[in-house]
């Protein structure tokens, strides 16, 4: 992956698909480090699933039998001195507080850290491809936030999805302005 | 910062449209999303694709998803054209540019762009 963002749009689908009704996409950028968060309250890992989950030869597709996605997340990570942490609730064992969480810091002066590349383009395609689920996604910098809440857009939408091209659009817009908030200081 | 007032502005004028739509979409494009095509740079060419079907005025025929790994990693990004009757045609080893074609060619004018289909 040569940006950290697509890493971001990869491991997001893993929330999609564990039945997330809601994925917390949390960007910190303070200091020396990147820390990424995606949380879900999905179905979760059972300790089992866990433990082989960072094995690039486990895998939930059918088609092959290896799973890339959060083994080069780890990869990314671990290259620029940083670390990978997934925590998971099981739906049998936890019904109430099921989910999973995947941590992941990167050391962003270090010469092999990919760099976090076009978090609007990866928001937009996310929410494109998965419009009945929601996201929160929020980006924090030194020197200000950027974020949303497709269940805010969901309340004034009314129904209208929010993959439809105008909407995608809007998203961008209030990102783009959001950051060059940032930027003018 | 760009308001809810204006996201109030399109519902509005959507809602309408969307009951319209329902049912016309005859058209499906399927890009492939998995760790492979997004690292094949799967991400733009689904972006291209739905900007340009926006661009073309297909929005009200031509719906844009995407999928999970279709088992040919190597010739991502996989781009597949659903239509309505007529046989599935797979693009391989897409671009933005490729895709822009594809939209206007394929999408639009109906005819299938041969030199990005996969040879069997």
């Amino acid at each position: 992956m040569k940006e950290l963002s697509l890493n971001i749009l990869d491991i997001t689908e893993n929330s999609v698909k564990a039945g997330a009704t809601l994925t917390e996409i949390i960007i910190e950028e303070l200091g020396d480090t990147i820390t990424l968060t995606i949380k879900d309250n999905g179905c979760g890992m059972t300790d089992e699933v866990l433990q082989t989950v960072l094995n690039p030869f486990y895998t939930t597709r059918t088609t092959r039998k290896v799973g890339m996605g959060l083994p080069l997340l780890k990869l990314a990570a671990e290259q620029t001195g940083g670390s990978l942490e997934i925590f998971s609730k099981h739906i049998d064992k936890y019904p109430n507080s099921h989910g999973t969480t995947v941590k992941a810091v990167f050391f962003k002066n270090h010469i092999d850290c990919a760099p976090l590349g076009d978090i609007v383009e990866t928001v937009k395609t996310i929410i494109q491809g998965h419009p009945d689920t929601d996201f929160f996604v929020f980006h924090k910098l030194e020197n200000g936030e950027v974020s949303l809440d497709t269940r805010e857009l969901r309340q004034v939408l009314e129904g209208v999805p929010l993959n439809t091209y105008e909407v995608i659009k809007w998203i961008e817009e209030c990102l783009k302005e959001q950051y060059s908030e940032i930027q003018k200081g | 910062m760009k308001s809810l007032a204006e996201l109030q502005a399109i519902k509005e004028k959507m809602k309408n449209k969307v009951i319209l739509r329902e049912g016309t979409n005859d058209t499906r494009v399927v890009v492939g999303m998995a760790t492979c095509g997004i690292a094949a740079g799967a991400r733009p060419v689904l972006n291209a694709l739905v900007e340009e079907v926006n661009t073309l005025g297909l929005t009200d025929t031509v719906t844009v998803s995407q999928t999970g790994c279709i088992g040919i990693c190597e010739y991502e990004p996989v781009v597949e054209v659903f239509e309505a009757g007529k046989e599935k045609v797979t693009y391989v080893k897409m671009d933005p540019e490729k895709a822009k074609r594809v939209a206007k060619e394929h999408l639009k004018e109906g005819k299938v762009v041969t030199e990005f289909v996969i040879k069997a």
